[in-house]
């Protein structure tokens, strides 16, 4: 067990990312004056209650050759959201789908996906895609492409 | 310029990280490190060694291919991802509806509030988003408020209400 006074100590070293080497759950005790087993544990528990959502990388879509990004906003009747945001969570090219609040009488839309493209072409064609074969074609939706990033920081969150 | 063409005149993988924001090729075992790792790490105390035998390749290809990806920003993270909604803080995306002439000293005013994560302009009369991150929901509407009052621009605050589960991020 990792004393309650090191766990946040340990969060905050994995927030700055894991150490890609042999070991990295040793490097990190060493560092911590832990035991290699014990932060194992931690993370696996931490997994386990959904705390960390998962270990892995965050990737530069620009860098990929997906300059293209686009939200794509929905309105969906309130007992069809579940059904629709399952479907869309599916396809391939949604990386991010999330329900939220509607805001009356400036946002209808209360279902968000966020679908990445080499350009915008490609974008729009798999958005049209995904509304036919999911049978999406009669739920109005927009489609806000990002122009200009002013302001990105560490991406350390899934939000 | 065409990405095609950018990706020509960067064979050599040691000229890739002078293009920070430019489409770079990646080999085969890249690719393939790249969609493996987009799912879990496996939690043991040699992760890199279990995917290295899963790709057929050696733990210390792995690792040098991996911290090489990172130094050139194709990875710009590699670790835990923590789920905000159990951890202490509380996020929202919102939006301000801006006009086109007064985009830049908005973005600025915006900017300035360190619980200001991302900004993005997009191409809606609702054109500024950005995703704001505080200690408590309390103090998230605070920040909120003050934001639409010193900008005097319109504004929405859409909390997430339910994520649904989005499979591997992006196959290359």
């Amino acid at each position: 067990m990792i004393p309650a006074e090191k766990q946040q100590l340990l969060l905050d070293k994995l927030s700055s990312g894991l150490p890609i080497c042999e070991f990295p759950f040793r490097r990190i005790a060493e560092e911590l004056s832990l035991d290699e087993q014990d932060v194992l544990e931690f993370y696996r528990t931490s997994l386990a209650n959904g705390t960390t959502k998962r270990v892995g990388m965050v990737l530069n879509h620009q860098r990929l050759g997906y300059r293209s990004n686009a939200m794509v906003v929905w309105n969906v009747p309130g007992e069809l959201v579940d059904h629709v945001g399952e479907l869309l969570g599916r396809e391939d090219k949604v990386t991010l789908c999330y329900q939220r609040p509607r805001r009356a009488p400036h946002w209808p839309y209360n279902l968000f996906a966020m679908i990445h493209g080499k350009c915008r072409q490609a974008v729009l064609a798999e958005i049209a895609r995904i509304r036919k074969e999911n049978g999406l074609e009669n739920i109005e939706h927009d489609v806000l492409f990002s122009t200009r990033k002013f302001k990105q920081t560490g991406a350390r969150y899934a939000s | 310029m065409h990405p095609d063409s950018v990706e020509k005149k960067i064979s050599k993988q040691k000229s890739r990280s002078h293009l920070l924001q430019e489409p770079v090729n990646l080999n085969e075992l890249e690719k393939q490190l790249i969609n493996r790792l987009q799912g879990d790490l496996p939690l043991t105390e040699r992760p890199f060694l279990q995917i290295a035998d899963e790709l057929g390749t050696t733990e210390s290809e792995v690792i040098l291919v991996l911290n090489r990806l990172l130094e050139e920003g194709v990875i710009t993270r590699f670790g835990p991802l923590f789920d905000i909604s159990k951890g202490s803080g509380c996020f929202s995306l919102c939006a301000l509806k801006v006009p086109q002439t007064d985009i830049d000293r908005i973005a600025s005013i915006v900017n300035e509030f360190p619980q200001v994560a991302h900004n993005y302009l997009r191409d809606n009369e609702w054109n500024m988003w950005f995703v704001l991150a505080a200690k408590c929901q309390d103090e998230l509407t605070a920040i909120f408020e003050q934001i639409v009052e010193l900008t005097g621009c319109p504004g929405i605050n859409c909390p997430k209400e339910k994520e649904f589960f989005v499979g591997l991020n992006l196959p290359v």
